[in-house]
């Protein structure tokens, strides 16, 4: 198996904080919400059995989400790409439910029937309409069952589909009119979508919808430090499994492009002194890791071995400039005023002056 | 001393423990606020003393005043130097005012029992410490923390983060049975544990200050008896009052303080400046909250909630009511969570971010500041002492002999003599705050820019302004430099603080620069009009021109116009393509105000940064040329940048006349053609003498007008006409002298120096000369006064 599901991965972590959790669990949770958010979050239990962080970042952002789901509201992950929401619903999912597995997956092309249900046709002819021609999907498995369903990037799902989550959010049930019945959520049932808010053009969620989410925004990284050290890990796994050679000396030239992505990213240079503007790429931390790997290929195969500016420089330069005509200002105004002036980036500047002109 | 008959007797029976009623509370705790309030219907005393200056004993009837509106702050400076004041803020829900008014309702006097600000100015003066007041608290962590707000220690160490919530919780709704006493007893009790370990929290001023409590204290109960006296003071300061000490031994502590003179008054205070962010370095993070707690009769998280919904759809957000369930509802769950009680602050934060903002800090930051902070703006009635601002300008005026008068007259200063720089400073900082009291005219005779002509007068309305600028500091420079450093910060266009930086450096308020630099940086960094930060630059120039003459020290500045400059550098070529004629011109006016404060530009940074000589210069110079040479330029501002070169000898006459002919070449559509004549030879400074002294030229522009095809030439007319009509008869008349002569005729034109219309041969070295001591005048080669200058000019 490549990858194993969250409650399998974690099984041994989860079966701990059950054992130890002696605080009130909502009807069919698996833990109670303040173990779900140790899990998340790490801690040591009173054991010392050492429950790993499943995610970096402020305290506040889990326990908000965790308390969302123990109120039977509707959570909603936002955030750029790469910033782990996938990664918190499902785990989230596996310490309330034990049970990651209830998925719809977006797309421009998710029908109705991935989020009602739909129907097995041979069944549906041979013996007419019944329950048992009935294919339920996840949402609908996890209203009878009262489990948490899980639906990734919402805001791609075209807006009359993503409207049939109202009824099921407000009234919790869903009806069934070809049979004259109904599906009734029972205690425990919730449901936990993530949307990326750079696409919220493409289909962006009815206001009748949006007002039965709780909404938490997953933040990048807070501090360079931290994404400095998630781009060098993922780089080297990444690096690993195409079997690059590792470069020495790489994690200058990771420090410094996070320092250009954080700095464009936030609208402001590292030392708080000068303000700059943002352009319309993302700059995730995601982006620093392609471009790293990508310059980590350029310096193994066509340069020295050693990671040098000139390899990331083109990377850079494709991350950031998205729009070519404002985009372009936004760069150039950064390399003049900021990068120019800064001790030890000379080579850096040139590189960049070379691929910009 | 007033109601002594009132209340008689029944203090003895409520108070439970024996002595003076001692009221421990947290600065500007609504908790404690309540709980006093409480206390003191329950007792009834008949005195009520304060912790606070006595020198305000005599303005605490003011307190009553129908015109007096909390949050309010008793000022105490010294009289000799208003610099020095000591602030203590009182807010609507603050225990000290809560005791004041219940005083002055019940027709019982009330005290401020502190160290006189007597004392505590001239603390001042010798450590240059922190002003002491009852909110104050320093910058260590720890032990000062505890010191400083002990009731909010030990709610931290109870897991609240909200100090009130935990009093809510523990203090009031913990079985004390309706006693109204008992929290205090509960508190003092903790206290006493408190300072056991703290001992005084490294504050070596509080022994001072309690023994004075404890004499002013003694006092009251020898006056009204035992027990008919009530304190209301930090609840830090409750073990040491209750301590049985001789009265030698704090008399011994109390002598021979420092003294200096000071005096009282009343100031209107806002919320902004309780909060901890409004710059007090001694405050509350969320006086709004507090207010609110205060107020709230019943259901304060469900309130609060509503009144965030309310804010929330004023800007057009869409809250329902369900929103506001869903909020409670979140807000209460996550305390549960948490391991509170109640949700305090960060719960109902966090619930209005998740639930009304949809995730968003955005909105969440208006609710921090219009709610949880406030705009509440306390204030004071007019029969308050003066403020020190006014006193500051008085001596101001006494000192420069600028006496106010009603009549209009005109003031002509030199700035270079001391005493007319410092009075024109005077003036600029009093238009800064919003005190016209002279207005700059433009100066007769001189233009020089160390000359300033004022029109003086003095309007009885100008008396109150000073008053409403009492709010921004106590002397006329701090006030200006506060008021400047908050018009920076709401400043609306990016012309409007390049405005304020000019008159930053008139009124000389040097330390306001950094702040309105930064934000012009900001500013400038997010603005994305070049024609914004082109309109700004000249301005910047000017400035530092300014403050050259005045001999400021502009290296911050010259460092903004030139981060300015290379924003412009970077932008305008993107800017000035796909232009219709309206832009084009207007663009071209930039490009020339950019070019003359190039040119300023390039000297201080120079004089600044040496290794940057020329540097400014040589970018602007390469722009030009981009400029000059990109088809998509509107042939308007192409032709003037390539003027431009031409004139700093960034190009050769020959490539001048190649470009030239490139542009005039029948490729080109005649009405740009024109344009571009327009931009190359048109307005600016000595337009038409360049096509009088290179034929070259002439004979290009000559050459190209005969080749316009008929129907395109009625086109071309007016932009031509508005070009050539716009030189000096002179020029025009030479041009037409050229033009007839054919452009054959150049060559001999150039070479012979001889043949022109209106001018001899050679030199006529007699009346050359005659000219030179005029010139040596105007250059000051030998020091003649600059008056005469003009006067022979």
């Amino acid at each position: 198996m490549l990858r194993a599901h969250a409650e399998h991965a974690f099984a041994a972590e989860l079966a701990a904080l059950a054992e130890r959790d002696d605080r009130p669990r909502p009807t069919r949770w698996k833990l109670s919400p303040w173990a779900v958010a140790t899990y998340l979050l790490g801690g040591t239990l009173p054991d010392g059995t050492i429950i790993t962080p499943k995610y970096v970042g402020p305290r506040r952002i889990i326990e908000v989400a965790v308390t969302t789901l123990a109120t039977d509201r509707a959570l909603l992950l936002l955030g750029v790409p790469g910033t782990a929401k996938t990664w918190v619903s499902e785990h989230l999912a596996a310490a309330v439910s034990g049970d990651s597995t209830l998925l719809v997956q977006g797309t421009a092309g998710t029908p109705e029937e991935a989020i009602r249900y739909g129907w097995n046709y041979a069944r549906l002819l041979a013996h007419g309409p019944s329950r048992d021609a009935l294919v339920p999907s996840p949402v609908m498995r996890a209203m009878a069952e009262g489990m948490t369903a899980r639906v990734e990037e919402l805001t791609r799902i075209p807006a009359d589909v993503q409207d049939t989550l109202i009824t099921i959010l407000s009234e919790k049930t869903l009806p069934v009119p070809e049979l004259g019945q109904e599906v009734q959520a029972v205690r425990g049932f919730n449901l936990i979508a993530t949307a990326n808010d750079r696409d919220r053009g493409v289909n962006d969620l009815s206001s009748a919808l949006r007002r039965r989410f709780n909404t938490v925004v997953l933040p990048l990284p807070e501090s360079a430090d931290a994404e400095v050290d998630i781009v060098s890990r993922r780089v080297d796994q990444i690096g690993r499994s195409l079997d690059l050679p590792t470069a020495p000396d790489a994690i200058d030239e990771i420090r410094r492009v996070v320092t250009v992505f954080r700095e464009l990213r936030d609208g402001v240079t590292t030392d708080g002194r000068t303000k700059l503007k943002s352009p319309s790429g993302t700059l995730s931390t995601a982006e620093a890791i392609s471009v790293v790997t990508n310059g980590l290929a350029l310096a193994a195969h066509f340069g020295d071995g050693v990671l040098r500016a000139s390899d990331v420089a083109a990377g850079i330069l494709g991350a950031v400039v998205r729009d070519p005509a404002a985009d372009r200002v936004i760069w150039q105004e950064y390399l003049e005023a900021v990068v120019r002036e800064r001790d030890g980036w000379t080579d850096f500047y040139r590189a960049c002056r070379e691929v910009s002109a | 001393m007033t109601g002594r008959g009132e209340g008689e007797g029944e203090g003895e029976e409520a108070t439970t423990c024996g002595g003076p009623l001692l009221l421990g509370v947290r600065h500007h705790g609504p908790g404690s606020a309540r709980a006093v309030r409480a206390a003191l219907d329950a007792a009834r005393p008949r005195v009520v003393l304060i912790e606070g200056p006595p020198e305000a004993d005599e303005l605490i009837p003011l307190a009553a005043d129908e015109d007096m509106r909390p949050p309010v702050a008793l000022l105490a400076h010294a009289v000799d130097e208003p610099g020095r004041s000591v602030f203590w803020p009182l807010a609507g829900f603050s225990p000290e005012w809560v005791a004041i008014r219940w005083a002055l309702a019940h027709g019982v006097p009330a005290r401020f029992i502190d160290l006189p600000a007597t004392h505590t100015l001239a603390w001042g003066e010798r450590t240059a410490a922190q002003p002491e007041g009852p909110a104050s608290q320093s910058d260590e962590p720890a032990e000062e923390a505890v010191r400083g707000d002990p009731l909010g220690a030990l709610a931290e160490a109870a897991g609240y983060d909200d100090a009130e919530r935990w009093w809510e919780d523990v203090i009031e709704h913990r079985g004390t049975g309706g006693d109204v006493f008992a929290p205090f007893a509960v508190l003092e009790e903790a206290m006493g544990a408190l300072r056991e370990v703290y001992g005084t929290g490294g504050h070596d001023r509080d022994p001072v200050r309690e023994a004075y409590m404890r004499s002013q204290l003694r006092a009251a109960q020898k006056e009204f008896g035992d027990e008919a006296v009530a304190v209301v003071c930090g609840a830090w300061h409750v073990p040491a009052l209750r301590e049985k000490r001789t009265v030698t031994a704090d008399r011994a502590l109390l002598k021979g303080l420092p003294k200096v003179k000071a005096d009282m008054t009343w100031v209107p205070w806002t919320h902004r400046r309780l909060a901890r962010a409004g710059g007090y370095g001694a405050g509350i993070e969320s006086p709004g909250w507090y207010g609110h707690l205060f107020d709230a009769p019943d259901r304060p998280v469900e309130r609060w909630l509503t009144k965030v919904a309310g804010l929330l759809r004023e800007e057009d957000r869409i809250v329902s009511p369900a929103h506001v369930i869903e909020a409670v509802r979140l807000a209460e769950t996550l305390a549960a969570m948490r391991g509170r009680p109640l949700p305090g602050l960060t719960e109902t934060t966090d619930a209005v971010r998740a639930v009304m903002c949809e995730g968003s800090d955005v909105p969440l930051s208006l609710v921090r500041d219009r709610l949880v902070v406030g705009d509440v703006l306390g204030e004071v009635p007019a029969s308050a002492p003066a403020v020190p601002l006014q006193r500051d300008l008085a001596r101001a005026q006494r000192r420069l002999r600028l006496k106010p008068e009603a009549l209009e007259r005109e003031l002509e200063l030199d700035l270079r003599k001391e005493n007319d720089a410092e009075r024109g400073r005077l003036l600029h900082r009093l238009r800064l705050l919003g005190i016209e009291w002279g207005e700059p005219s433009a100066s007769r005779g001189s233009t020089g820019t160390f000359r300033e002509t004022w029109r003086l007068r003095w309007e009885p309305e100008l008396a109150v302004r000073v008053a409403e600028a009492g709010v921004w500091g106590t002397t006329v420079l701090a006030a200006a430099m506060a008021k400047a450093e908050a018009d920076a910060v709401t400043a609306g266009s990016l012309a409007d603080i390049t405005a304020l930086a000019e008159r930053c450096l008139l009124a000389e308020l040097p330390d306001a620069l950094p702040v309105v630099m930064r934000v012009l940086a900001d500013r400038a960094a997010l603005d994305a009009d070049v024609g914004h930060l082109a309109q700004a630059l000249p301005a910047l120039v000017r400035s530092l021109r300014y403050g050259d003459v005045r001999a400021t020290d502009t290296r911050a500045l010259a460092e903004v116009a030139a981060g300015l400059a290379e924003r412009v550098f970077v932008g305008l070529p993107p800017a000035c393509s796909a232009l219709d004629t309206d832009a084009a011109q207007e663009m071209r006016r930039h490009v020339d105000a950019v070019h003359g404060a190039v040119a300023l530009l390039g000297d201080a940074v120079t004089a600044v940064h040496a290794a940057r000589d020329g540097e400014i210069r040589g970018r602007w110079h390469s722009v030009l040329h981009v400029l000059s040479r990109r088809d998509t330029v509107p042939g308007v501002i192409r032709g003037r940048a390539l003027r431009l070169l031409l004139d700093d000898g960034e190009l050769a006459q020959e490539e001048a006349a190649r470009l030239m002919g490139l542009v005039l070449s029948p490729g080109t559509a005649p009405a740009d053609a024109a344009a571009w004549i327009e931009g190359f030879v048109g307005g600016g400074s000595g337009g038409g003498l360049l096509l009088v002294h290179d034929e070259r030229l002439l004979g290009l522009v000559d050459a190209w007008l005969t080749g316009v095809p008929g129907d395109a030439f009625t086109d071309v007319l007016p932009l031509l006409r508005r070009t050539f009509s716009a030189y000096e008869p002179g020029v025009r008349r030479t041009l037409g002298e050229l033009v007839r002569r054919g452009p054959g005729q150049r060559g001999s034109a150039v070479a012979g120096g001889s043949g022109t219309a209106g001018f001899a041969a050679d030199l006529d070295g007699d009346r050359a000369d005659a000219v030179l001591p005029v010139v040596r005048l105007l250059l000051g080669l030998d020091g003649a006064d600059d008056n005469d200058v003009v006067g022979v000019a």
